[in-house]
């Protein structure tokens, strides 16, 4: 039956199926970002993608910093790209790495111009892209073509009862058919991290799970660590929630990808995934903006989240479904939450019900249905920095 | 099925999770077991909010707390049967 689900999307020069029809105003670096939001100030139709980096980086933190901002120009959901940075080179890589799908992507630089030349000129080819965007019809397509991400935030021990388990169940359900698929968040693993490895679905990818596990622990806990972590991890929200262990909450995490799911490989933070369709790990922090605009980059486009004391994250380009079970928040802040699943803890509906229910939603936001987080204007999107700049 | 008051998620665990707002003392909960959807009947000894862990069993300074058939850290002051477990009785083995 999930064989034959169709969703309307549409399919980009290199074949990729994207949900959204973006056209993004992308900068190089932070003083990019007047332009860019001048720009999508002037064209109705495209999205400035303000940030806080892209100046003095070096080595592997600029490495991450390129990998991000092509992939986000990359991904599916965006039809075309203006590029705006400060000088012409740095420019010139995320343009070049972008055209490389096949989209049309024009590139602006500010020196020698100012913002006010870089604006018009940008406006003009902006508009020009929300033409052509425009008029692109959805398809009708597998929806296995698409690529799933999850992230849990604001979790409580709900999200590892209902939650987390029904995105499990749709990982279960969809994998097996050729989705690909994507969790994270490497500093929650923590305490689970003996059954992540043995979800590996082979020896190459359990043994860079662990290596990179291990870097976590090494280089950020034990080299900053002051104390136990007990106030930082569980986060104060998880603990009102009821969590009371970082093991407590790595149990409930890991609950996403279900009962039979494997995953393939070990990916770096905003690396595309290249070992065909199926399930993958990728080296995440745990906080949600960082861990969504990471996912993102490498290619996802629709995001899955469960949350229990109710995070309200969204993306500029991905569509991020809330799924959540615990009945309070849905009383108190139902506007952030798609997927209802309080029916699991009532016991009045099954974790396969609740699957199906998250594979609806997914379908429908793919053919177009703003999620919660669009309709409300969350559009968090938020660099990962590996270390202080030059 | 009537509504459960306490979920818990494997037959080893010995905490469960309230999932009803309100619950106080004295209530004779529901308890339901999800991996095999069995049942049995436990007085809550406080007013526990939702999503916060009773202790099943008596539990001494020391023991392991067990949810999901996993190890989830460690008691450091001793609890009752019925009683609230949280960060004031219960801490991470870890870091």
């Amino acid at each position: 039956m999930y064989e034959n689900r169709t969703v309307h999307g549409y399919v980009r020069e290199n074949g990729r199926v994207g949900v959204r029809n973006h056209v993004a105003i992308l900068p190089v670096d932070d003083i990019s970002n007047a332009a860019c939001e001048a720009v999508a100030n002037n064209i109705q139709g495209t999205l400035a993608l303000p940030h806080a980096y892209g100046r003095l980086q070096f080595g592997e933190d600029l490495d991450l910093h390129f990998r991000t901002m092509i992939g986000t120009g990359a991904n599916p959901n965006v039809a075309a790209c203006i590029v705006i940075g400060i000088e012409p080179e740095w420019t010139k890589v995320i343009a070049d790495g972008i055209r490389k799908t096949g989209k049309p992507v024009a590139e602006f630089s500010i020196e020698q111009n100012g913002d006010i030349a870089t604006i018009a000129a940008a406006s003009r080819q902006a508009k020009e892209y929300v033409h052509w965007a425009s008029e692109l019809l959805r398809e009708e397509r597998p929806l296995s073509d698409l690529w799933v991400s999850t992230k849990c935030g604001e979790s409580d021990t709900t999200t590892g009862l209902s939650s987390c388990p029904t995105v499990g169940n749709m990982y279960d359900k969809l994998l097996p058919h050729g989705l690909y698929g994507c969790f994270g968040e490497t500093s929650e693993i923590t305490g689970a991290e003996h059954i992540c490895e043995k979800r590996a679905a082979n020896p190459e990818a359990a043994a860079k799970f662990m290596k990179i596990f291990q870097a976590y622990q090494d280089d950020v806990i034990f080299a900053h660590q002051t104390d136990d972590l007990s106030d930082s991890q569980p986060t104060k929200g998880n603990i009102l929630g009821g969590l009371s262990t970082i093991e407590e909450k790595a149990l409930g995490n890991l609950e996403k990808i279900g009962r039979t799911s494997t995953y393939i490989d070990a990916l770096e933070p905003a690396e595309a995934p290249e070992k065909g369709n199926g399930l993958y790990f990728m080296d995440t922090s745990s906080a949600a903006a960082e861990c969504v605009t990471l996912m993102a980059a490498a290619g996802y486009v629709v995001h899955t989240f469960p949350t229990g004391q109710g995070n309200v994250v969204g993306n500029p380009i991905v569509p991020v479904i809330k799924i959540s079970g615990n009945p309070r928040t849905l009383r108190t802040m139902s506007e952030h939450i798609d997927v209802d699943v309080t029916g699991v803890l009532s016991r009045e509906k099954t974790i396969d019900e609740a699957g199906d229910d998250l594979i609806d939603m997914i379908c429908r936001t793919s053919n177009g249905r703003l999620t919660a987080a669009e309709a409300l204007g969350h559009k968090e999107f938020v660099m990962t920095k590996l270390y202080r700049s030059a | 099925m009537a509504q459960p008051q306490l979920l818990v998620h494997d037959k080893a665990d010995n905490v469960g999770v309230v999932v009803v707002e309100g619950l106080t003392a004295g209530t004779e909960m529901l308890c339901v077991v999800t991996e095999d959807n069995s049942d049995f009947k436990l007085t809550a000894d406080a007013d526990v909010p939702i999503g916060h862990k009773v202790a099943l069993a008596d539990l001494a300074v020391g023991d392991t707390i067990i949810k999901y058939g996993e190890d989830i850290g460690k008691v450091v002051a001793a609890v009752k049967k019925g009683e609230h477990v949280h960060t004031h009785n219960l801490k991470t083995k870890r870091w």
